[in-house]
């Protein structure tokens, strides 16, 4: 029957224009993947680094759009900007000057915010290794046919990322991680982009295969934000990102644009700095990966040929010897005893020794008088 | 007294030069011994972490995978299909072993061990039955055949229980009927019997056996597979991965409930479809149902009306894009991380109904229903299968309609998409072959057991790459503290990989499968420990920057007295040595 259905596939092609239908099949086993994960992180605080949150959250953006849901989508976001005290638009977070676009929208869903942002919580994600009170909406439950993309940003350095001003991962353990989760099969191919400055030493240490890296400038270089906005004050975006978002705009669920136009995004004339990438670790040729295979999540469907001929007619469930419902009285359980509480006696305060602000206050006086009128009386009273 | 007192005491500046040097060298060779003696084992017992025992020889042992498979076939020659000198053979014992190298740790041994002998009167009388079916059932009542194993019956070729162009029938147990020509017995030896019969047996147990392809394809976790055709690799990718426990479930997609108002008896249709075959996979598995119904909820692709037949048609082409829109309003059990099998039955709207979908061809397909790998199923309601809808609504038709869904129709799509995602694989079988349709519990025992095969199997690699990737993981890290737990959960997972393994070569598939489950769940939660955090690497910069300004400034004057000792330990050697001359 299966095998009706893949020959039916392969003999229209002649039959159906437009569509390729044997590019699609052979997409179908090409890419090996099923479901799609993403992990959004953002790692720096205070106002001043609006543009770190603003481009995680245009990364989330693109991706919801491209259709990955948000039970798939783990985001991380070290502060908060839209409620911020000085954010003189509340709820919004601009992406463009002149408040173009808000990335913050309707349905954002936040899993780890504030404090919760650290590098063991994001090694925790990664590997696997949560409390199991954890719920599911905090995890990452990929399995061996998922693809991931991990975005992350902040203020980096040679060969760390800064979390929160006060801590930071290195590229060892990052390294490492991955290498945990190829161990386990928790990824099929993952793309890691980080949008930092001197980006690419973080991707320098990977060593699991199906690995692709994308950073935003070279070691050495910095990164560089994009516009401030006059009225809100800060750097809206990063340049890396900024020219990325426009990039994904013009991605929809069914295009064929591949990684090769995403290497080529922000060139150094646009960036200031020189965007890097990595492929060696990866086993396909990065002209026949598709963007939506990490951005999007375009399902695989097959037909449904069989069915199973059921003749049972349904059973009646007995419904329960309920003739007559056994009547019990239920009362509330009184919470706030309110006439006890505005009956009571006002207690008895015991005597307590005076605390230490009036024993300071007392020495003070003593030491005062003391001074005024000669040191020769103290020893009468110690 | 005075002077008496002084006489008693010798200031120190006073004694003799070699004797406050001797002072001097006892105590700096005194505070070194105590530093070294004491001091540096105390210090490297105080940084040390605790790391309990692991068997990390037995763990090595379980990184070399040598798998035994075995099943017992017994071969029933009913009256008429051996002539009485080759039935004195008979009874008769054949084992037959394959040996297969996956890859260097890999290795896989395949043995069959095949009885023959002849019918007995019980039996004799169930093959007299009218029908295959019926003399299945009978077979099946005389005597139970254990899990992982088979019985075919050979019958002659003058019984009219198959039809005409079938050879072999596989029935809904662990039996199989299989017609010899008669052309096979007329005198020839049972050696040569057994031979001729021999390539259909071997089809016979690829289909209601482990097949290598099968078993294969459950290393994947351990061994990746180049791939090979392109329907293993769509299998390979349907199926869910081996777990401990599935979520189901089923809802009810009503965009429009102004024109209908949907009834359906999802308790009872659960009860009496669904739960049969949970039920009887319970071995494998543990699943937990719940049913909702979405209102307004819309599928995400505008259908196209097709004028030629007056239905609205979806193209298979526009499939894909469904799930993603519905699939952010579907909701799931927060306290569990299960994997989730999502059935979806969409009854569309007044506007666009009725609703089909087409295939490449233009073809309605007859089940309207596809699913998607690893994520579950969707079923677009068709007009016949709804009690008291119109074709067409009428005008003054009172809105809204109340509309009763036959869930046994449903159900049946529901069942097959949930083998298929599940992983019974129904593969076509070779020609000449009649595979009885599965019972109302929707599963045959023999592709229960093909599935217990293979699940025992990826359960054990999975196992034995989880405990070894830690062992390796834990001895490449020193500084990762193993707690107690941890190293039990470790030990127990060990012994049941290796009762497990044991239990498989001897062919006991219940035992086999309960001990792989439960060193799956020790490795991994072994594994996923979160006390395992490995956030210790410290580069070689910050090492020394923590212990220079705590070692240095006592070191220097232990180094220093040394040294000084030393030096003047050699100056007096030298001015001895002339005095020997």
């Amino acid at each position: 029957m299966k095998i009706h259905h893949f020959l039916s596939l392969f003999s229209t092609y002649f039959l159906v224009d437009g569509v390729n239908i044997e590019d699609r099949a052979g997409q179908f086993f090409s890419s090996g993947h099923t479901n799609n994960w993403a992990v959004l992180v953002c790692t720096s605080r205070f106002w001043f680094n609006y543009r770190h949150v603003a481009n995680t959250l245009s990364v989330y953006r693109s991706v919801k759009r491209l259709g990955i849901p948000d039970s798939h989508i783990v985001l991380m976001l070290a502060d908060d900007m839209a409620c911020n005290h000085r954010n003189p638009k509340p709820a919004t977070v601009f992406s463009h000057k002149n408040m173009e676009l808000n990335v913050y929208g309707d349905d954002v869903e936040v899993d780890y915010r504030g404090y919760e942002v650290t590098v063991e919580n994001f090694l925790r994600i990664l590997t696997g290794r949560l409390p199991p009170s954890t719920p599911r909406s905090k995890r990452l439950l990929s399995d061996d046919r998922s693809n991931i993309l991990i975005y992350l940003t902040g203020h980096g350095g040679n060969g760390f990322l800064k979390f929160q001003d006060s801590e930071e991962i290195s590229n060892v353990e990052l390294a490492d991680a991955f290498e945990q989760m190829w161990q386990k099969r928790r990824y099929n191919e993952l793309l890691f982009i980080i949008d930092t400055c001197q980006g690419a030493s973080m991707y320098e240490r990977f060593y699991s295969p199906n690995l692709m890296a994308l950073a935003s400038s070279q070691v050495g270089e910095d990164s560089l934000s994009h516009q401030p906005d006059l009225a809100i004050g800060v750097h809206l975006m990063d340049r890396y990102t900024f020219y990325l978002l426009e990039f994904l705009e013009d991605i929809h669920p069914a295009s064929k644009t591949n990684m090769n136009d995403l290497f080529k995004v922000c060139p150094k004339s646009q960036c200031v700095s020189t965007p890097g990438h990595r492929t060696d670790l990866f086993l396909r040729d990065p002209g026949s990966v598709l963007i939506t295979d990490f951005f999007g999540s375009v399902r695989k469907v097959e037909l449904t040929m069989e069915t199973i001929n059921l003749t049972d007619p349904i059973e009646q469930l007995e419904s329960a010897e309920s003739g007559e419902l056994q009547k019990e009285m239920h009362t509330y359980a009184d919470q706030l005893p309110v006439s006890e509480i505005i009956h009571q006696k006002p207690k008895q305060k015991d005597w307590h020794p005076p605390d230490g602000f009036i024993l300071g206050l007392w020495t003070l006086i003593l030491l005062v008088f003391f001074q005024t009128y000669g040191v020769k009386h103290l020893k009468h009273i110690f | 007294m005075k002077i008496r007192r002084a006489q008693q005491f010798v200031k120190y500046s006073d004694q003799p030069v070699m004797l406050k040097l001797k002072r001097g060298q006892l105590a700096a060779l005194s505070i070194a011994a105590v530093v070294i003696i004491v001091g540096v084992p105390l210090w490297w017992r105080t940084t040390e972490t605790y790391r309990a025992w692991l068997p990390v020889s037995q763990i090595k042992e379980l990184a070399k995978l040598q798998l035994h498979l075995s099943a017992d076939v017994e071969v029933v020659f009913a009256r008429g299909t051996v002539t009485p000198e080759q039935q004195k053979k008979v009874p008769l014992t054949q084992t037959q072993n394959m040996e297969h190298r996956v890859d260097e740790d890999t290795a896989l041994s395949y043995r069959y061990e095949t009885r023959y002998r002849t019918a007995t009167i019980m039996e004799e009388d169930a093959l007299n039955q009218p029908t295959a079916a019926e003399a299945d059932l009978s077979l099946h009542t005389l005597s139970e055949s254990p899990s992982g194993s088979l019985v075919v019956y050979v019958i002659p070729e003058s019984s009219s229980l198959l039809p005409q162009n079938v050879d072999v029938y596989i029935g809904q147990r662990r039996t199989a009927l299989l017609r010899i020509g008669s052309q096979m017995r007329v005198g020839k030896t049972l050696e040569q019997l057994l031979a001729h019969m021999e390539p259909r047996i071997k089809q016979v147990l690829h289909v209601m056996s482990f097949s290598h392809t099968d078993i294969t394809a459950a290393l994947s976790n351990r061994v990746r597979i180049s791939p090979g055709n392109k329907e293993s690799i769509a299998d390979s990718m349907r199926a869910f991965k081996s777990s401990p426990g599935y979520e189901i479930t089923f809802s009810l997609l009503n965009p429009d409930p102004k024109s209908h108002r949907l009834h359906w008896d999802i308790e009872g249709a659960v009860e009496t479809y669904i739960q049969p075959l949970l039920t009887k996979l319970s071995p494998v598995a543990n699943f937990s149902i719940d049913s909702q119904t979405l209102y307004y909820a819309m599928l995400g692709v505008n259908p196209r009306f097709d004028s030629s037949r007056s239905t609205y048609t979806l193209n298979a082409d526009s499939l894909a894009h469904v799930i993603n829109p519905v699939e952010a309003r579907l909701g799931s059990n927060a306290a569990s991380s299960n994997p989730v099998l999502n059935f979806l039955l969409y009854i569309p709207d007044a506007h666009h109904s009725p609703l089909y979908i087409h295939d490449h061809k233009k073809q309605q397909v007859p089940t309207n229903a596809f699913h998607s790998p690893r994520w579950g199923g969707i079923m677009i309601i068709r007009q016949c299968w709804v009690y008291n809808v119109n074709e067409f609504y009428e005008v003054d038709t009172v809105f809204p309609v109340d509309i009763n869904i036959d869930m046994a129709k449903v159900m049946g799509v529901f069942l097959a998409q949930l083998r298929l995602l599940l992983g019974v694989q129904s593969s076509t079988p070779p020609p000449g072959f009649l595979v009885a349709p599965c019972g109302n519990a929707g599963l045959a025992d023999w592709e229960l057991d093909r599935l217990m095969w293979s699940r025992s199997v990826e359960n054990i690699a999975t196992a034995t790459t989880t405990i070894t990737s830690l062992a390796q993981l834990l001895d490449q890290i020193g500084n990762i503290v193993i707690n107690d737990n941890i190293a039990q959960q470790v030990s127990s997972a060990v012994t049941s990989l290796q009762l497990a393994v044991s239990e498989l070569e001897a062919g006991n598939l219940g035992f086999a499968l309960q001990y792989s489950k439960e060193a799956i769940l020790s490795s991994e939660r072994a594994f996923f420990d979160p006390s395992l955090l490995h956030l210790l690497y410290f580069p070689d910069d910050q090492k020394f920057a923590i212990y220079i300004p705590l070692f240095l400034p006592m070191c220097v004057p232990i180094l220093l007295s040394l040294l000084k000792i030393v030096s003047e330990a050699r100056q007096k050697h030298r001015e001895k040595k002339p005095k020997k001359d």
